[in-house]
């Protein structure tokens, strides 16, 4: 694969994160997302705030495609605000129509919950942005190692991720052309009830079933012929190698995390 | 009258991202009533996109494109009359066979225009007898069928919708000589009958000057030639800048030509060549 795009979330760029080791990325993402969680008040949910935007500006994509992201899910964020605001029965009453009642407290606590839920998102999609699907597994697989001492089969789990992931451009473009085929055969998948759209999916679903199994075969075959056997013994071409960058990174996170607790205990 | 004219098309992949790429530039083409055009070009010329405009898969990113004098994305809501008044047979198009029976897949397209049952039944029958199905084939799951019926199944599921306009995209594609030789013949046999409007969309030089008469060359998502098969192909270098070659009978004609053998260089096929050949060989021989 052509500079190993296969995912279409992955963005090219040469950063200070993307040159970063992807199982440290990983490991700071899920710290950073729990950061977010352990936040209690506006002033540590501020310096987590003020961290990631710092991540953002390192990351040297564009940020209209992180506001992208946000955009589309911007209806669950306002509904998780909205709904807090009635939940929140502290502060003084600002307005109360009927059982309505609106608090200060409530107002705080949806922007405090909306903030957090962008924070949340934005932390992924760097990881996501910055990182290739197949560094990404390679990461799991190697934090996973652990778990092949009690027997689970670490390389075969992430082998079989890493395919997954490989073929989802693929399966898309499949389906796309199997829609356009059936489309200039005058397939309707966007008019009709609900039966009508169920049945309209078969056209698309059994070829690309069909295809897919056949694919499963073919690529199969093809790793037997270049004598693949499972993990044993497999080396790799790029070996994930921490360097200073993750150091550096690593003792950001971890004074993030005393200023968060520091802001948390003390205001 | 022109069936099919474009206005500077343009269509761009990916718009406004790093991987935005141009597929289509420019396109300034007519199609007339009844032609038969072979669209030749390299792998990622555009030739694939360019066709997906004529019957409004795609929206063009900038430019007109008119079907019937009509312009396409006036009305979108009446995009799907467009889809069969230009059939478009895709590129292995045997994948996108799904139903229990060949007859039923051959069927869908005709279902889909709202045609009744015995009007139908017509149509399978007379599409299939066209691509040269055997009757008792159409019975069969199309999954039973080897894989030059299975196209020949897939081309018929189009030509039962009996478009105006016919564009297959490279239908000869990963068949062998005769698989190749028997869509060809059948394609050019059903367009003699129908007069109906013929696109082929094929790499090949030498399966487009077997049946087409004109050839729209594109180059870098350009069209970098539109003419007659005879114009087109005696440009044999200006064609080899761009990577394509003349049929090896073309280039052994002009070799002889050169040579100074009273040959005319403009023999394209195997059967011109014979033509060619045999009074030569005749007068040589006294």
């Amino acid at each position: 694969m052509l500079n190993n795009i296969t995912f279409g979330q992955y963005f090219p760029a040469d950063s200070f994160v993307h040159k970063m080791d992807a199982r440290f990325k990983l490991l700071m993402t899920f710290a950073l997302i729990v950061f977010a969680f352990v936040a209690f008040n506006f002033a540590s949910l501020g310096l987590v705030a003020v961290f990631t935007v710092f991540v953002l500006l390192l990351t040297k994509i564009p940020l209209k495609m992180y506001f992208r992201t946000l955009k589309t899910i911007f209806i669950f964020i306002l509904i998780s605000a909205v709904l807090n605001i009635f939940y929140v029965t502290d502060g003084t009453l600002l307005f109360s129509y009927g059982i309505i009642r609106i608090y200060t407290g409530g107002i705080l606590r949806a922007v405090f919950v909306a903030v957090r839920i962008v924070l949340l998102i934005l932390i992924s999609a760097v990881l996501t942005y910055t990182t290739t699907p197949t560094s990404l597994t390679d990461a799991i697989e190697s934090l996973l190692k652990p778990l092949s001492k009690i027997g689970i089969d670490t390389h075969t789990f992430a082998m079989m991720m890493t395919i997954a992931l490989r073929f989802i451009p693929t399966l898309i473009e499949e389906t796309d052309k199997i829609m356009s085929a059936q489309k200039a055969r005058g397939a309707d998948m966007e008019n009709g009830g609900l039966i009508k759209k169920i049945k309209s999916v078969i056209p698309i679903l059994i070829p690309l079933l069909v295809s897919s199994i056949r694919r499963a075969k073919e690529l199969a075959d093809a790793m037997e012929c270049r004598c693949y056997h499972g993990g044993k013994g497999r080396t790799r071409l790029k070996v994930l190698k921490a360097g200073r960058r993750d150091v550096v990174a690593t003792i950001s996170v971890c004074v993030l995390l005393t200023g968060i607790i520091l802001l948390n205990i003390f205001i | 009258m022109s069936v099919i004219k474009t206005e500077n098309l343009c269509y761009t992949y990916s718009e406004n991202t790093p991987f935005e790429k141009g597929a289509i530039k420019d396109i300034n083409i007519e199609i007339q009533q009844g032609d038969f055009i072979g669209i030749i070009g390299h792998t990622g010329s555009g030739k694939s996109t360019l066709v997906q405009h004529f019957n409004g898969l795609l929206k063009p990113t900038a430019g007109k494109i008119y079907v019937d004098g009509e312009d396409v994305w006036e009305k979108p809501k009446e995009i799907m009359k467009l889809r069969f008044k230009v059939g478009l047979v895709f590129q292995y198009p045997e994948y996108q066979l799904f139903d229990e029976t060949v007859e039923s897949d051959i069927a869908f397209g005709p279902k889909n225009m709202g045609l009744p049952e015995d009007e139908i039944q017509q149509r399978v029958i007379d599409a299939a007898k066209i691509v040269g199905l055997p009757e008792k084939l159409l019975k069969k799951s199309p999954f039973d069928l080897s894989g030059g019926e299975k196209r020949r199944a897939a081309l018929a599921g189009i030509l039962a919708m009996r478009p105006e306009v016919l564009v297959l995209d490279e239908p000869t594609a990963g068949l062998d000589p005769i698989g190749r030789d028997t869509i060809l013949d059948r394609i050019s046999e059903y367009r003699a009958q129908s007069g109906t409007t013929v696109l082929l969309v094929s790499h090949s030089m030498e399966d487009v000057a077997k049946v087409t008469e004109k050839v729209l060359v594109m180059n870098n998502s350009r069209v970098a030639m539109y003419d007659t098969v005879e114009n087109v192909y005696s440009r044999a270098e200006e064609l080899a800048k761009i990577g394509l070659n003349v049929p090896h009978v073309t280039r052994i004609f002009m070799a002889l030509k050169q040579k100074g053998f009273p040959v005319n260089d403009k023999v394209f096929t195997v059967d011109q060549a014979a033509q060619q050949l045999l009074p030569l060989l005749k007068k040589e021989g006294k």
